[in-house]
């Protein structure tokens, strides 16, 4: 399975780690030539506004909705579901649309209100831990968005068709769970 | 450590993996913060003076007025940092209490405190701290660091010293990671470093925490050298507002930084530039106008 990982800015090396872990390569994209023949892609966690103008000026915004368009799986954490949002909200910023939310950025205040929490989700028995960092929240979803987890009665994790994305960081911790959903995703 | 405390260390340590494969950019004001972020900073640190002006004007240099500060944390949706004197726990207590997002206690500002850097575990914000070798980085991290960043000579647009500082502290983890466990306790005495942190670092070789660069970087050829040579982000401070075109620099350096490894990339990035700002020759300055020998 070929398996990619956006490498522009942020923390794409855990993701690279979490995916080795579980026998697969990462492929690290940088460009939109990079992407040739992907089944799916992680956007990492990061700083969106960033990440944004890489995507722009490489042409790899393209890509992606061409990707997405022909199949491929994405999975975005924190920033890299900023970037999946249909709209972007404090403050508004430009986004790929492939992910029928609306996500307000810093939702939960600034770095001193990150924290570790466990919560439920519909990926397995065991609660998740789930490390947020200057995370986003979920303000609205349309209807063919499905919640995968919640934390504190907010969704902290959610699916559209072959789109995943979570405002936590299940790359920080030693738990795959979220990585191994997202695999079977790609494959299917 | 509690759960809670461990925690507390993971989500500080977050923040900095974060921020890899990232610029920050030293800023004096919203203004400047904003050119930073359109440029694609991933992070702001706020200050009064840039190095080169705090070389050039002297006086005591302190923590940024707190209402500059906060005109920069409401100016930008990225992180912001800010530097406290090395030492000053107070600075840092107000830093927090403003709710930065990073702490940097810094030897670019003039020292509080010549024996005791700030015990950073007692503070929820997590902070980075300067270092030349592996000993003064693994004293910096047992006092609560979540980042390290090689120190340079700050404001001297001289990248000289930050590689000399990069070399000696891969040289050092490299050397660390081939002894046996038997040796590691008179690498402990040697480095002046804990125990368990030579033992983490000859296990894993690297740091516990993220390792940045800073000092003297002011090309995109500079901030590609640094990352070539084991740097997982840049700070350019000077290099940046002390130049002819920051914006386009800016930019010139963010790209160098994603494609440091690419030297057509590097190369586009370096087309179009203006004057880099002017560099110091390190073999001139006097021994007490170097900021680096701050800190131990």
């Amino acid at each position: 399975m070929k398996i990619g990982v956006l490498a522009v800015q942020g923390d794409f090396e855990a993701h690279g780690k979490t995916l080795e872990r579980l026998g697969v390569h990462p492929w690290f994209v940088r460009r939109a030539s990079d992407m040739e023949s992907l089944q799916g892609i992680i956007l990492p966690g990061g700083e969106s506004t960033t990440q944004w103008k890489f995507l722009q000026a490489e042409g790899l915004d393209r890509a992606l909705c061409q990707g997405a368009a022909g199949g491929m799986a994405i999975f975005g954490t924190c920033a890299g579901a900023i970037l999946l949002a249909k709209e972007v909200r404090n403050p508004a910023q430009e986004s790929l649309g492939l992910l029928d939310v609306v996500l307000s950025r810093n939702g939960y205040g600034r770095q001193v209100d990150s924290d570790v929490r466990f919560g439920e989700s519909k990926l397995s028995a065991e609660a998740l831990e789930m490390v947020f960092i200057r995370a986003p929240i979920f303000e609205e979803m349309g209807p063919e968005v499905k919640v995968l987890a919640e934390n504190e009665g907010k969704p902290v994790m959610v699916q559209q068709g072959k789109v995943l994305a979570s405002t936590f960081h299940p790359e920080l911790t030693g738990d795959s769970t979220v990585h191994e959903y997202f695999l079977k995703l790609a494959g299917n | 450590m509690s759960t809670t405390d461990d925690n507390v260390w993971r989500v500080k340590v977050g923040l900095a993996e974060m921020l890899k494969g990232g610029v920050i950019m030293d800023v004096t004001n919203a203004q400047q913060a904003t050119i930073a972020e359109k440029s694609g900073a991933c992070a702001v640190m706020a200050l009064e003076r840039v190095p080169a002006d705090i070389r050039k004007e002297g006086g005591v240099a302190r923590m940024a007025s707190t209402k500059v500060i906060r005109g920069i944390m409401s100016a930008v949706s990225i992180p912001v940092m800010a530097k406290v004197r090395i030492g000053h726990f107070a600075e840092a207590q107000v830093l927090e209490a403003l709710k930065v997002d990073f702490i940097d206690e810094s030897e670019v500002l003039t020292p509080a405190d010549e024996e005791h850097h700030v015990w950073k575990h007692n503070f929820r914000v997590p902070f980075v701290c300067g270092a030349r070798n592996l000993g003064e980085a693994l004293r910096r991290i047992a006092e609560g660091a979540a980042m390290i960043r090689t120190k340079g000579e700050a404001g001297s647009g001289n990248i000289v010293e930050a590689v000399r500082h990069m070399r000696a502290l891969v040289n050092d983890i490299k050397r660390i990671a081939t002894l046996g466990e038997d040796q590691l306790m008179h690498e402990a005495k040697t480095t002046g470093a804990p125990l368990e942190l030579i033992q983490y670092v000859a296990k894993n070789g690297k740091l516990p925490v993220p390792n940045f660069s800073a000092g003297g970087i002011a090309t995109p050829a500079d901030a590609a050298l640094v990352l070539q040579l084991g740097a997982e982000a840049v700070f350019v401070g000077s290099g940046i507002f002390k130049s002819s075109d920051p914006e386009t620099r800016a930019r010139a350096i963010v790209k160098a930084t994603t494609h440091f490894r690419d030297p057509k990339a590097v190369l586009e990035a370096s087309e179009e530039l203006g004057e880099a700002m002017r560099g110091l020759d390190i073999r001139q300055l006097d021994e007490k106008e170097l900021l680096q020998t701050r800190g131990w």
